[in-house]
């Protein structure tokens, strides 16, 4: 092993851009001629948009053009896609209203977009924008599941008959009924699971040039994943034929599942770009972020869990609503069904499990994946009902969870997973000892002398990351391949070029990356560079999401790295009249085993590409390219432990201990990935205690600015604690599990959890707000 | 418009902007020193913190005209040459950032925490004073251990305010 091959703490390659301020991110692209896009967007959550009257706006200094919903239906750009078909329990398939990129009929969410200024500055697109006059026929609008549902809730779409997407299931009911009426313990809670706002620090931007030489287009965008959004905006938006267009995704400041989407402003910058002739520039607000992005979670859920008398879990029922908001987005379909009740057997044996889950719309901004997407959804409910029945049953909940663990692997769920590996009493164990349980009736003890009431609180979580195979999903409904692509280049002086179609928002692919090449030659990072991001250079991805650029995006690498090294050899054993299978590499050497002889890499290199002298029949080049399908998800699991102290006079929680035993599987580097961990655990904790995102019975936004959503600070959080226990992924070559959402899936319940504990009743929602925290100590009725 | 003068980073600049023109934006559009960054509307994130005068300012939240005649530094100027400013090597070295985004401004109210406290600073002390900066990636627990190092480092006396 390197220094900084597979395993080392090596500090990040792409950070000195980022320090000096020289980072590249799409709001800093500049281009000769470029105009400013502003949109109008509605102020009412729901209406018929009766008229647009540009004429004033259009006198505005600086404007250029007022481009409306209508011309975009004229000019049939295409509606915006849904990309995984989820199929009620009757066999039905989901039901879908139209989702145009600007309304020009109806209006079903406050912010969204009816017409686009264009101008010479931002400002003058600002300012004509308010003079853009829109008269609206205001109609009722619902908010809520329970709104929407209800018998004389506003029709959102003529499509979904009573606001119902779909009413899907999984899992045996029968079974589940048999398993509930023989047991001798039922524990029943409801479960809300608040809406959240995934505001990555980076509002999202967009970048359009038309080249009318060529007829092409170029997009700069914020985006998790450019390949996928040239596809969707070739084959379904009639933008541009996939050759003729660029997407580029640069720098990109922050993602958490928000940027995965294509999002109505590129569609229409793209648009208005070649119809207006000029490069167009648009940039979200922060107000116009809350608004716009798609948001995560908000589900509310009624769930059941049956035990036998030796409180071992029988099984489990679950009826989940999920509010999709106005419009189904590009995965939305799939986070409340595959990815999350697929999880609920979570680290336990549970012999029937049965869920349904209804997906519902509301006038709100649409909702989609979020840091964890599905995951955390399924592991709050589970990890507060097993923590809840614990208490029930007068148990420690570490005993109640033991008892229940899965400890034989591959393990079968109810619920379609095949869990690989994994070792659930170990991580338990390191998170135990590392918050020293034992001694907690003392810690608590010393709080009350302190006049505080302390808690403990607990959960073990599972997910499940690099989303796959390929042929899996699509059996299930998915519209996506879910593979990854690499491409290894090796130039004529032994420098290396990696080229991957996953893409990096934060996460470090530069330097972790280039430590897999690094192990593989015993080069150093610096001669090894990672290309990703933009559709010109690399042939095709899949992009970044659900932590499958390790687990997915690395096992392609290693794949076209493996025919490298095979060609490499080869010429190298040619060079040195020796055995290939004498050929050892070492330090960035090549060597003949026993013998003094070597050459180092770069000379290799140089010979595959001077081409003298190589094996007979061999093509001169050293490049190779692989595609990687997974075999099946990757499932890293873990303990979290989490202690807070809360003032019984003023309600405020303090986190004062947090623990983290994760199984990530193999570490590519360890700082990088306590990073991602440190990361999650901030926004489950901001989950769990601050974030809530509040919408008026007419569908105004209450939270749209950071005046009024409360994002984590660095006050409000402790520095953690975090430990590792390691069970390799059986189902990949460097048997990677994946981290990127974990803090975010196990903090929530373990932070709740403590919570109730500390307050001795179990009744608490998130977000635990000092103003509910008091009133559940003082048992009055919570002002929400 | 009205012409608006100030030194950045060392060197003098003047450009004619709107007077509603936010120092941010002058920065980022009229001199084209894009690494101060626009995170939010409300002055509430920090990713366009800049020092002014030798202070950290919001460059949000002050027009251009208001630091006309300014000594204006930004994250561009504060390495010297090749050699990075220990607040700087301090983030790199401790993993004090993920996507960059908000990284300029916890970097410019850093040194100016550290100006102000000397060697002196505490956990406790940097996590309040850091209550203007916002990151979505580090969970901050990174950031903190970045700044202690870089403040034990620097062995700077408190400035006199």
């Amino acid at each position: 092993m390197g220094m900084e091959g597979i395993g080392q703490r090596v500090v990040r390659k792409e950070d000195k851009r980022f320090i000096t301020g020289k980072g590249k991110y799409t709001d800093d692209v500049k281009l000769v001629g470029m105009t400013h896009a502003h949109f109008v967007r509605s102020p009412h959550a729901h209406a018929k948009v009766v008229s647009i009257d540009s004429a004033a706006a259009l006198a505005m200094p600086g404007v250029i053009a007022v481009l409306t919903g209508a011309e975009l239906v004229a000019d049939r750009i295409g509606n915006l896609i849904c990309g995984w078909m989820v199929h009620s329990k009757d066999g039905s398939p989901m039901k879908m209203g139209a989702y145009p990129a600007m309304a020009p009929e109806t209006v079903r969410y406050v912010g969204q977009a009816v017409a686009v200024v264009i101008a010479e500055t931002k400002n003058q697109a600002r300012d004509a924008a308010e003079a853009v006059a829109v008269e609206y026929e205001e109609l009722p609008a619902a908010t809520t599941v329970a709104a929407a549902l209800a018998p004389d809730a506003p029709q959102l779409h003529p499509e979904a008959a009573g606001n119902r997407v779909y009413e899907w299931s999984i899992g045996d009911k029968a079974a589940t009924e048999a398993a509930f009426s023989g047991a001798a313990h039922v524990v029943s809670m409801d479960i809300t699971n608040n809406r959240l706002v995934p505001n990555p620090m980076e509002p999202r931007s967009a970048v359009a040039n038309y080249d009318s030489g060529d007829d092409a287009l170029t997009l700069w965008t914020t985006s998790q994943n450019p390949h996928v959004a040239r596809l969707v905006l070739s084959a379904f938006y009639n933008i541009a034929p996939e050759h003729k267009l660029r997407v580029i995704a640069p720098d990109v400041g922050g993602g958490f599942g928000s940027k995965i989407y294509i999002y109505p402003e590129e569609i229409v910058c793209l648009w208005a770009a070649r119809k207006v002739n000029r490069p167009i520039k648009w940039t979200s607000d922060r107000t116009e972020a809350f608004l716009t992005d798609a948001h995560g979670r908000d589900h509310i859920s009624k769930a059941e869990m049956a035990f036998d008398a030796d409180h071992k879990i029988l099984g489990l029922r679950v009826h989940t609503y999920a509010n999709f908001g106005a419009y189904m987005s590009l995965f939305s379909s799939s986070v409340p069904t595959y990815l999350y009740a697929t999880l609920l057997s979570g680290q336990y044996v549970i012999p029937a499990i049965y869920a349904e889950v209804d997906g519902v719309y509301t006038n709100t901004v649409p909702v989609d994946a979020y840091r964890g997407a599905g995951r955390p959804e399924a592991t709050y409910l589970l990890e507060r009902m097993m923590e809840t029945a614990a208490r029930q049953f007068g148990l420690d909940p570490t005993d109640l969870r033991r008892k229940n663990f899965i400890t034989s692997f591959p393990y079968q769920t109810p619920v379609i997973m095949t869990y690989d590996a994994g070792d659930y009493n170990a991580s338990l164990d390191a998170a135990l000892k590392a918050v020293d349980y034992a001694g907690f009736p003392a810690r608590k003890a010393a709080a009350a002398a302190r006049g505080k009431l302390r808690g403990i609180g607990f959960s073990c979580y599972i997910e499940a990351c690099g989303i796959a195979p390929s042929k899996a999903v699509g059996s299930l409904g998915a519209g996506v391949g879910l593979w990854e692509s690499a491409e290894v280049r090796v130039n004529p002086v032994g420098t290396v070029e990696v080229l991957t179609g996953s893409h990096s928002h934060g996460q470090g692919h530069e330097t972790t990356f280039a430590q897999l090449i690094s192990e593989r030659l015993g080069i150093g990072i610096d001669q090894v560079s990672i290309v990703h991001g933009d559709t010109d250079k690399v042939q095709f991805g899949m992009g970044t999401y659900g932590s499958r650029s390790g687990a997915v995006g690395m096992s392609a690498i290693v794949k076209a790295m493996d025919k490298v090294e095979a060609k490499a050899r080869k010429i190298a054993a040619h060079l040195m009249e020796a055995a290939e299978g004498d050929i050892v590499i070492e330090g960035g050497e090549f060597k003949v085993a026993g013998t003094d002889k070597k050459m180092p890499f770069a000379l290799v290199a140089l010979a595959a590409y001077t081409g003298h002298n190589l094996p007979d029949g061999m093509e001169p080049g050293l490049k190779e390219g692989a595609f990687y399908d997974p075999t099946n998800f990757t499932f890293p699991a873990g303990t979290y432990v989490c202690e807070v102290e809360i003032d019984a006079d003023t309600g405020k929680t303090e986190v004062v201990n947090f623990v983290a035993a994760d199984d990530f599987g193999r570490m590519i580097n360890p700082m990088i990935v306590e990073g991602q961990v440190h990361g999650g655990l901030a926004q489950g904790i901001g989950q769990a205690l601050l974030e809530g995102t509040v919408y008026s019975d007419d569908g105004q936004l209450m939270t749209a600015s950071y005046m009024d959503y409360c994002m984590p600070r660095a006050d409000d959080l402790p520095s953690f604690d975090l430990h590792h226990t390691t069970t390799l992924c059986p189902g990949n070559p460097l048997g990677i599990k994946g981290c990127g959402e974990a803090g975010a899936i196990g903090s929530p319940p373990a932070v709740i959890n403590a919570i109730t504990d500390a307050i001795g009743h179990n009744d608490m929602s998130m977000p635990a707000t000092p103003a509910k925290v008091w009133a559940a100590i003082h048992g009055r009725a919570a002002a929400e | 418009m009205t012409t608006v003068s100030m030194t950045v980073n060392g060197r003098q600049v003047s450009a004619d902007v709107e007077d509603r023109t936010l120092l941010v934006d002058y920065l980022r559009n009229a001199i084209n020193l894009t690494g101060t960054h626009v995170g939010c509307d409300t002055s509430q994130c920090g990713a366009c913190v800049v020092h002014v005068d030798g202070r950290a300012v919001k460059s949000c939240t002050m027009l251009a005209v208001q630091a006309s005649g300014s000594a204006v530094t930004t994250i561009e100027g504060l390495a010297t040459g090749d050699e990075l400013h220990p607040v700087q090597a301090a983030f790199r070295e401790h993993h004090g950032l993920q996507c960059g985004f908000c990284t300029p401004g916890m970097i410019m109210t850093a040194v100016d925490m550290i100006r102000r406290h000397g060697g002196q600073l505490d956990e406790a002390t940097v996590r309040h004073e850091l209550e203007g900066n916002i990151c979505r990636c580090t969970g901050y627990h990174n950031i903190v251990k970045a700044i202690l190092d870089a403040a034990a480092k620097m062995q700077m006396p408190a400035a006199a305010e």
